[in-house]
């Protein structure tokens, strides 16, 4: 028997299945029974109203790259479903560890919408995120911080607690050791973590297909023997109903869950790149036609939960805040030198005062800089 | 009476004192369980703090460095243990672009206060990337302290210091030393104070600065030196990030003279930072050239070379004689 016979027979004897949870189809049709929650207006009209602000304030960070007031910013567009429904089902005292497209979730859970322009805009106080508790801020090297999720959680899991940890990356994301090492312990160790891969199909020029030759990114959570899943990644039901349910296997000492959400990236990768280079029209108008929030406008509508006056408010709303983030932002004066020396080590060390010393005579007076 | 003890057990002694002492202390590594660790550094550790408290990991590098961040955000103080230095690079970048930023990013909300111990350098008959000496990659980088320990008791004390301090240490134990002395060491948890260098012996003719194993010769050529009637002041540098440059530029500004020793590469090393900052604070006093004793820019030999590599006595007696024939 030649080896590549032997081989083929091996993996046809090893196929795995993976879910596919789906409640609102890209129609905005029902596809199973709903859960008990959805079957009234609250919770999904809330969805809308974070979707909508989310996309808002997305578009004004592009305008102000544009205009040169905002660095490089890696846009939520098409994937707004995932980031809200994570920033809302979340407990407050569990730990949320983002990769760097999650901005929606990440206001939802207390940064303020300014910090996400002042850090964009290169503005270090800007991933301070006072409010966010234990949360870690944005992660911008691929994958370095599905660790820390791990870690997160094993001391969670040391001091007997009841709280989650969850994780997102891209699909680029898990094709990184780290990714895989994280999976791994959390298998091992039994840990209370809920990984989400956020798969918008691409890693900047680079397709799916290229990152992995598995057919799913979930079944790499069959090697590290934790449950693994794939869900619409544009539908706010079945996400609620996946993650909530992953945190509670968590909570409750159940151990670790795989997420892979199917999205859509319909923006370029950030606003440094032109996806017109790598991908074709035709990909992007079926994106389109599959994105988050029409999809439950729609659905709210035929329910008689949505009308045209609402949303008109809504909109309004929306751009007030949005514009009163950008306001604060623009008008945020540099902070003195100083604050980039003192946060390094909780006691300043003498070599970094006397270095200090000197920057600080090297700029204007109050803090000004020549 | 206690009894003496080696180098790698004032490493176990401390870590049982800072375990039994705060419950939020936990380590973890390759082997550290039931094994005790490939040094026996952390012997013992299991039976008596159980699994949850002392972890034996997977194998993969970067995941100890992560996972150390992740536990260190949630407020425990993870001790890792990384075998060999040599293998501590899959986590330098989890180490460079996290650990050492997450005070400095949030401004203080999430710190890092964990310790990396990894044995390091040669003169063990180790395989190939078991001996190389690269504290300065670490020393380099903003937000960490390095930390190496030359005596027992220093292992002990400084440990326990790198362990209760607020910010990420790397703590690289030379490992030729690991068992080549004893001394008592009183298990009273006392720390020593980090960022501060040891002055090991007075002198007045040549300030010796040394830190790790290199410790060894430098004092045994000191000795010598003695013999024959130059005093040389004997400093072991202990932190080497951040640098305590009062204690060395007091002692050259009294000596006039500095030799430094290391058995790290000579390109980008420690002691080109040490040499510059005497050349700027001390130039008046220097009465000649700041020396250098250090291994060379090449790959470590293997093992049947490597005492051709590691600074010997005589090489420190040299370059102390080098710089006394200076008017
Ligand atoms: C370690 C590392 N390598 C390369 C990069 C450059 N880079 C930034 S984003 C990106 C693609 C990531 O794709 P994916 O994980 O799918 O997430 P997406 O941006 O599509 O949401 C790359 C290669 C990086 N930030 N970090």
């Amino acid at each position: 028997m030649s080896q590549s016979s032997f081989s083929q027979k091996s993996i046809s004897q090893t196929k795995v299945t993976i879910d596919y949870v789906q409640y609102l189809n890209e129609r905005a049709e029902l596809t199973q029974p709903l859960p008990e929650w959805a079957s009234k207006p609250d919770t999904l009209v809330s969805y809308y109203r974070e979707m909508v602000q989310a996309r808002q304030a997305d578009q004004k960070a592009i305008a102000l790259q544009r205009t040169g007031q905002l660095g490089t910013y890696p846009s939520t567009l098409g994937q707004e479903a995932i980031a809200v429904v994570i920033g809302s089902v979340m407990a407050t005292d569990d730990v949320f560890v983002p990769y760097y497209r999650d901005h929606a979730a990440m206001v939802i859970r207390g940064m303020k919408q300014a910090d996400v322009y002042r850090y964009w805009g290169g503005d270090e106080r800007g991933s301070a995120n006072p409010d966010c508790k234990e949360d870690l801020p944005y992660c911008v090297p691929i994958a370095t911080q599905v660790p820390h999720a791990a870690g997160a959680a094993a001391a969670i899991k040391i001091r007997g607690q009841q709280r989650a940890v969850l994780c997102t990356c891209g699909d680029g994301g898990t094709s990184k050791g780290d990714f895989l090492e994280s999976i791994n312990l959390a298998g091992i160790w039994q840990l209370p973590l809920v990984f989400i891969i956020n798969n918008n199909q691409w890693a900047i020029s680079v397709p799916r297909r290229l990152q992995c030759g598995a057919p799913t990114l979930a079944q790499k959570g069959i090697g590290a023997g934790i449950p693994a899943l794939q869900v619409d990644g544009n539908d706010v039901i079945a996400l609620h109903e996946v993650i909530s349910h992953a945190l509670h296997r968590a909570r409750t000492g159940k151990g670790a869950t795989l997420i892979e959400a199917m999205s859509y990236r319909l923006s370029d990768h950030t606003t440094a790149d032109d996806a017109t280079r790598y991908r074709n029209a035709e990909e992007l108008k079926t994106g389109w036609s599959k994105e988050p929030i029409k999809r439950l406008q729609q659905y709210l509508h035929s329910n008689g939960w949505w009308d045209e006056q609402k949303e008109q408010r809504l909109q309004a709303q929306v751009a007030d805040h949005v514009q009163q983030s950008v306001d604060e932002y623009l008008k945020t004066p540099l902070p003195p030198v100083s604050d980039l020396f003192t946060h390094h080590y909780q006691q300043m060390p003498v070599s970094l005062t006397e270095q200090q010393m000197a920057m600080e005579a090297k700029v204007t007076k109050g803090g000004g800089h020549d | 009476m206690t009894d003496k003890i080696t180098l790698v057990e004032a490493v176990n002694q401390a870590l049982h004192y800072a375990m039994t002492n705060d419950p939020d202390v936990v380590v973890l590594g390759e082997d550290v369980g039931v094994n005790g660790g490939v040094f026996r550094a952390t012997q013992g550790l299991k039976e008596k703090f159980g699994f949850r408290r002392v972890m034996d990991t997977p194998l993969a590098e970067a995941l100890i460095g992560g996972v150390s961040i992740g536990m260190a955000t949630q407020g425990l103080k993870p001790v890792a243990e990384i075998q060999f230095m040599g293998f501590i690079f899959p986590a330098l970048e989890q180490l460079m672009c996290h650990a050492a930023r997450m005070r400095n990013r949030t401004r203080g909300r999430l710190t890092c206060p964990m310790v990396v111990r990894a044995p390091f350098g040669g003169g063990i008959h180790a395989p190939e990337h078991h001996s190389e000496s690269t504290e300065a990659l670490f020393a380099h980088i903003p937000g960490f302290r390095v930390v190496i320990p030359s005596s027992p008791k220093r292992a002990y004390g400084l440990l326990l210091a790198a362990i209760q301090d607020p910010d990420p240490v790397l703590f690289f134990e030379p490992k030729r030393i690991y068992r080549a002395s004893k001394q008592i060491v009183p298990n009273d948890g006392e720390p020593l104070p980090l960022d501060t260098c040891f002055t090991l012996k007075e002198g007045h003719d040549v300030t010796l600065i040394s830190w790790g194993a290199s410790v060894q010769e430098t004092l045994q050529a000191a000795k010598q030196l003695e013999e024959t009637g130059i005093s040389a002041e004997v400093i072991d540098l202990a932190t080497i990030k951040p640098i305590d440059y009062d204690t060395i530029l007091a002692s050259v500004q009294k000596t006039g003279r500095c030799v430094i020793v290391h058995e790290a590469a000579r390109a980008g090393a420690v002691s080109a930072d040490i040499a510059a900052e005497i050349n700027y604070h001390a130039a008046v006093e220097l009465e000649a050239p700041v020396e250098r004793v250090t291994g060379y820019d090449i790959t470590m030999p293997y093992y049947r070379m490597e005492q051709y590599y590691i600074p010997s006595k005589n090489d420190i007696i040299n370059a102390v004689n080098k710089t006394m024939e200076q008017a």
